[in-house]
């Protein structure tokens, strides 16, 4: 191998991430799965010849991270390198191998060059439907929830499998847009082949190996000088969660020696018996997400950069629910997991980790109901997503209705009422939600709507902080609670359920606010005067939470 | 007596120079001026141009019988948040449109972002009761009753202009018109600007942010065009002025006054129209146009001599570009990727030792090491002055002084010692970085855009574009550059080739197999009018052409495609030829449609300009001859990395058929083309350099 200089290597790896972004490109413009397209809830990768990751598409959401990593090893495993033939690509949506729920397909699909297995491209996204009981925790097991295909090759030599299309298609409720969806996982894998061949061709290379030599050694090295800055020691973290049947607890040890940061979640409550159980992957991919936020944001994600952050759980905690435990809505207690490490980094690192925040995201699947369809009514599918606050952070406020940990987008209620028989009276800030503090949390939202038309809707909930907020950090003030109800109705509606709106009836729900930072009685009197001025705070909230006297 | 000749003049008004551009009545460029931008009256420096261009062209203002004025005041106003005090009113219940925006973060590992600056802040967002449907229907009347507290709460804010956009308006704006002759009538001092005539379209924080971006820029943008067309009429000026247009059309002075955030872009938008006009004239049918000057470059997708357009643009977008820090306004702009890689660009090592580019720029000042003004950091241009590419005794027609050895001693320092490298290894390392992320982002872009770069004919231009565009062209597997006349003035050139034009597009949802066909051609009548109205004022004769298109997607999609629909109203009979047309240009993209699926269409679109009349003119290759120019220069070779001697030419020197292999460098005032080893130059009929990579196996 000839020495290549490293600002030729870095033109490479600047070239490889290029690839990985047009790579994931491709696959969200022909999706057809809304929140793919919306959220870019995807993700695709490279790997060298022996499976390392080399570099990953930045995009919406942050569940896959590493998760494709671990697939590909499995994969590999399963299907030896020496059996692969140019044009084939494999494929599962197990979710303790690909991404946590059967709605994530993972296709892989090794790369030739001479002759030779070079690389792997990979890539995974959200189906809509796949059977069972749909996006929901009403399941009780996995086999509740839908089509599970285990490891296999969906496409030989070029030769789509036509078995497992019918399979997919007869195990759907969408059965057109789960095709046009394998379709473009397949283009996906494809394209990132060819651009990987070709920037190969361009700079001269036969195998991947100094590049990724390169890449990992740089990745790890500048992760391990980040972790350095970190204080060694072991810090513990426990939060109260909603759950669904009752409340859980989730409990974290973080471990930081000198080259790592081992993340247990040993303590953490049992399984649910509905799903909102989190396989250790997923809670893998979230919880190693935030530590990145904090240490060593600026390196990509790599087999290099992702090496020293470990997670572990004991069996049938509900953050390593093992088979066959119904996971369908493993996103809501997954999307807590960075609140949960970030307060144990925050010991470690009082001045750079944010409060907590309302974190899980406000996701509402709507559609008609059974009867109204029945009687000739309006049939309509709809998946809106809104969000709480974030926490603060350590010198700036948090962010108002802002997803974090998630990437989604907020639905335009223009779009909405467009494509779905509602009418939304109202979606504005809720003063006094954000948590106070030195530096404020992020404010939550309320969003009240009505059917538009003479006929029920239903909504499909899996939301937490209704019991529990966002608590603040270094002596801020928790958030506000989120809250869901009907007007009339004398009782609160339970955040895990399916609903029935009935026309005429008003649907209320509050986002969380985020959790303020450091001691209210500190924060800069301008700032409280500016949220005053403008409506964020109120006259009373300033009193209560900041001592103001008018 | 003297046949009074037809002029027309175009000036364009950049951050650093204006450019000024005279041609004849055959379009040919009889001269071209570069003056300092004067930033406290603008139109004092447009007026030097103007007077040294026509001094040049031996000519009088009164013979100037065209004149195209493009200009990035509406821009720097922008981004430099110089506009007016602004208020808003919004729909009672939905006073917090701009603060929740798409609740999103544009950066996922940064968790210390702070949201855009959307101009607007919560105090002065006020909402008043009233609803309309998606439909169109009143659901709640406006209440005028609400009318004196809400004048209270605007006096309250100080604001001197409004911006209105209440829900679902591009469905019906009759309340939003209502609101505003209410508030005119009572305070006719306030500038009003209601989003159902900036922008008809659904989503109502783009619509919202492109209503106030119209109304922040609107006053200083009035009296500006005025004070504008009256320096220029006292100077003898009898043609009317035409404002360029993002979205790469003429407009008049006053639907410019009216809608000023249509004139953001409009300087880049002209090197698209130049670089779409000769890719009319030499028959070329697949184009990418490329434009680096001293802080960003500009690349463009152009196919059959029509610039790719998009709805949509971001002002003010974060460091590093990112998609999404910026403010979203929706009007017609000509579609370009801008990333922060020019001249000025910084060169440096981060802490994991990796070689990086920009965005950060040096800019003019205190500009690139070389030019000994302050720089003290390795720019792109110091890159390229130290591998030979930018010879000091012809940059800028000599007006720097150009200290090579700083250069180098910059080079060496700041990036050779971290990677071990001397200064040429370092500059060829800047080189291949800054190249790769130009030609990344383009590869990007045209995925994002179904299309592909490869078999495209780069067409480069602006200070630094034909100086890089053999390497840009390398990485981005691109094989054919033209390097058109008087580069370093492109876009006030392309202003010259623009038709006059005004695009209107407005939403309205509609399955395609339940299309309610009456309403959608009463639509298309509407806008059809009030677009050849529009056109009308700017020219009053000549043909038209009228391009109607449906923006359809399937459902559950959330990627619309452009369908041209006939100029005529529509038809039942049109509809499963408008399925067939959608589902092949589906196809194109995505290589299969997908069967079964319902078609929807959100927004209907029109546009209307004077006919451009560009067709492609054969011109007989003169017969070839292979030159040897005598000069050589010692340059450091792009290719393989080592000492080489370059041809050196002026590019006024060579003649149409004259040919030569790379490496060269050709010289002319305002921009040199760098040759690249693998590539031959030609020189085509029309003076263009053509320059083809020979393609190794």
């Amino acid at each position: 191998m000839t020495h290549i200089s490293p600002a030729r290597l870095q033109v490479m790896w600047n070239r490889l991430l290029a690839v990985v972004e047009e790579q994931g490109q491709t696959l969200i413009r022909a999706a057809f799965s809304p929140i793919v397209r919306e959220c870019g809830d995807i993700s695709a990768g490279i790997f060298d010849a022996q499976g390392q990751m080399l570099a990953q598409a930045v995009t919406g959401t942050p569940g896959h991270i590493n998760t494709m990593a671990e697939a590909v090893k499995t994969l590999r495993e399963r299907f030896p390198a020496q059996m692969m033939k140019p044009g084939d690509i494999y494929m599962t949506n197990d979710p303790w191998l690909a991404s946590g729920h059967l709605n994530d397909f993972l296709l892989m699909m090794p790369v030739f060059k001479s002759g030779q297995v070079i690389g792997y491209t990979s890539c995974t996204s959200h189906l809509v439907d796949l059977g069972g009981l749909g996006m929901g925790p009403e399941g009780s097991d996995i086999y509740d929830e839908g089509l599970l295909i285990p490891p296999c090759k969906l496409v030989d030599q070029g030769e789509v499998s036509a078995l497992l299309m019918d399979i997919v298609r007869a195990n759907s409720r969408e059965p057109i847009a789960n095709e046009g969806d394998i379709y473009a996982l397949i283009a996906c894998c494809e394209a990132g082949a060819d651009r990987l061949v070709r920037m190969m061709n361009d700079y001269e290379l036969e195998t991947l190996d100094a590049l990724s030599d390169y890449i990992i050694t740089t990745s790890r090295r500048g992760t391990l000088d980040a972790i350095s800055r970190v204080p060694a020691g072991v810090y513990f973290n426990e939060m109260t969660m909603d759950g669904y049947e009752k409340p859980l607890t989730l409990k974290a040890k973080l471990t930081v020696t000198e080259d790592r940061l081992h993340l247990d979640f040993a303590g953490t409550s049992g399984c649910s018996a509905k799903g909102i159980n989190v396989p250790l992957n997923y809670a893998t991919a979230y919880s190693v997400f935030a530590m990145r936020c904090i240490i060593g944001a600026d390196i990509p994600n790599n087999a290099g950069s992702l090496e020293p952050f470990v997670v572990t759980g004991p069996t049938d905690c509900i953050l390593n629910a093992q088979r066959p435990a119904p996971v369908a809505m493993r996103h809501t207690l997954g999307q807590m997991t960075p609140d949960l490490v970030l307060g144990c980094l925050h010991q470690a690192l009082p001045d750079k980790v944010p409060a907590e925040g309302a974190s899980c995201m406000y996701d509402l699947p709507m559609r008609h109901t059974a009867d109204a369809a029945r009687n000739g009514g309006r049939e309509f599918a709809v998946e809106l997503v809104h969000n709480g606050g974030t926490g603060a952070r350590p010198m700036l406020d948090g962010l108002s209705a802002t997803a974090f940990p998630s990437g989604v987008f907020g639905s335009q209620v223009e779009m909405t009422e467009a494509t779905a028989p509602v009418t939304i009276w109202k979606r504005e800030l809720l003063p006094d939600s954000g948590g106070a503090g030195q530096f404020r949390g992020g404010l939550g939202q309320r969003i009240e709507m009505t059917s538009s038309i003479d006929e029920p809707f239903l909504v499909f909930l899996s939301v937490e902080r209704l019991r529990n907020p966002a608590a603040g950090r270094a002596g801020g003030l928790a958030g506000a609670v989120g809250r869901i109800r009907v007007d009339g109705r004398p009782a609160d509606i339970a955040g895990k359920c399916e609903l029935r709106v009935e026309p005429g009836e008003r649907l209320i729900f509050d986002t969380p606010g985020g959790g303020g930072f450091g001691d209210p009685a500190e924060r800069d009197p301008g700032l409280l005067a500016q949220d005053m001025a403008s409506g964020l705070v109120t006259p009373d909230g300033a009193r209560r939470d900041y001592g103001a006297g008018l | 007596m003297i046949q009074t000749p037809t002029l027309r003049l175009a000036t364009d008004i950049g951050g650093t120079f204006t450019d000024t551009v005279i041609v004849d009545e055959q379009d040919t460029v009889i001269a071209s001026t570069k003056t300092l931008t004067t930033h406290e009256n603008p139109a004092e420096g447009a007026m030097q141009g103007a007077k040294r261009a026509l001094v040049a062209a031996k000519a009088r203002i009164e013979d100037i019988s065209g004149f195209i004025h493009g200009t990035t005041l509406a821009t720097n106003a922008l981004i430099e948040k110089r506009g007016a005090r602004v208020a808003t009113i919004t729909t009672q219940g939905f006073r917090d449109i701009l603060e929740i925006a798409y609740e999103r973060r544009y950066s996922q590992y940064d968790i210390n972002i702070e949201k855009t600056d959307l101009l607007v802040p919560r105090e002065r967002s006020l909402t008043v009761p009233e609803r309309m449907s998606a439909a169109g229907e009143v659901i709640e009347a406006l209440d005028v009753g609400a009318l004196p507290k809400l004048l209270e709460e605007l006096e309250a804010t100080g604001a001197d202009a409004v911006a209105i956009c209440l829900l679902h308006s591009y469905a019906n704006s009759s309340h939003e018109e209502q609101l505003r002759d209410l508030l005119h009538a009572a305070r006719p001092d306030l500038v009003i600007s209601i989003s159902s005539e900036v922008s008809p379209e659904a989503r109502e924080f783009d619509r919202l942010c492109t209503t106030i971006a119209n109304a922040y820029i609107q006053p200083m943008m009035a009296r500006y065009l005025d004070a504008f067309a009256a320096r220029f009429a006292q100077e003898g000026l009898r043609c009317p002025i035409l404002m360029m247009t993002a979205g790469g059309g003429m407009t008049t002075l006053q639907t410019a006054a009216q809608f000023p955030i249509r004139l953001v872009e409009s300087g880049p938008a002209g090197g698209a129209i130049l670089a779409a006009h000769i890719a009319a004239e030499s028959g070329l049918d697949e184009v990418l146009s490329f434009d680096m000057g001293g802080t960003t470059a500009k690349l463009c997708l152009i196919d059959k001599a029509q610039p790719q357009s998009s709805r949509q643009f971001e002002i003010g977008r974060a460091a590093r570009f990112i998609k999404g820090s910026g403010m979203p306004v929706r009007i017609p702009v000509i579609e370009m990727i801008e990333i922060g890689a020019g001249g000025g660009s910084i060169a440096g090592v981060d802490r994991l030792g990796r070689l990086t580019v920009g965005p950060k720029s040096a800019g003019s000042e205190p500009g690139p090491v070389a030019f000994g003004r302050g720089g003290t950091e390795p720019t792109v241009s110091d890159a390229d002055i130290a591998l030979g590419y930018i010879q000091a005794e012809t940059f800028a027609e000599g007006q720097f002084q150009i200290d090579v050895a700083a250069a180098k001693t910059a080079l060496a320092t700041f990036i050779g010692e971290p990677l071990g490298l001397d200064a040429f290894g370092a500059g060829d390392g800047v080189s291949r970085i800054v190249d790769e992320s130009m030609a990344s982002a383009g590869r990007t872009h045209a995925v994002e855009s179904g299309k592909d770069l490869g078999p495209r004919t780069m067409i480069a231009f602006g200070g630094n574009g034909p100086l890089h565009a053999c390497r840009v062209a390398r990485s981005a597997g691109v094989e054919r550059i033209l390097v058109p006349a008087n580069p370093g003035v492109g876009s006030a050139v392309g202003f010259l080739f623009a038709p006059v034009s005004f695009e209107i597009v407005r939403s309205r949802y509609e399955m395609l197999q339940t299309i309610d066909l009456g309403a959608i051609n009463t639509l298309f009548d509407s806008i059809c009018a009030e677009a050849l109205s529009v056109v009308r004022q700017g020219d009053a004769t000549s043909e038209i052409e009228t391009r109607r298109i449906a923006y359809m997607r399937y459902h559950g999609q959330g990627h619309e495609i452009e369908i041209g629909l006939p100029d005529r109203p529509l038809t039942a009979d049109d509809l499963g030829p408008l399925a067939a047309a959608f589902e092949a240009a589906y196809s194109r993209q995505f290589s299969r449609p997908v069967p079964g699926m319902v078609i929807e269409i959100l927004n209907w679109s029109v546009h209307i300009a004077t006919a451009t009349g560009r067709e492609a003119v054969q011109m007989p290759m003169p017969p070839l001859r292979t030159i040897s120019p005598p000069e050589r220069r010692h340059i450091f070779c792009d290719v393989h990395a080592r000492h080489v001697e370059a041809a050196f030419v002026h590019r006024d020197s060579l003649v149409p058929g004259d040919t030569l292999s790379g490496p060269a460098l050709v010289v002319e005032p305002q921009t040199t083309t760098f040759v690249g080893t693998d590539f031959t130059l030609l020189v085509d009929a029309r003076g263009n350099l053509i320059l083809n990579r020979e393609v190794t196996a």
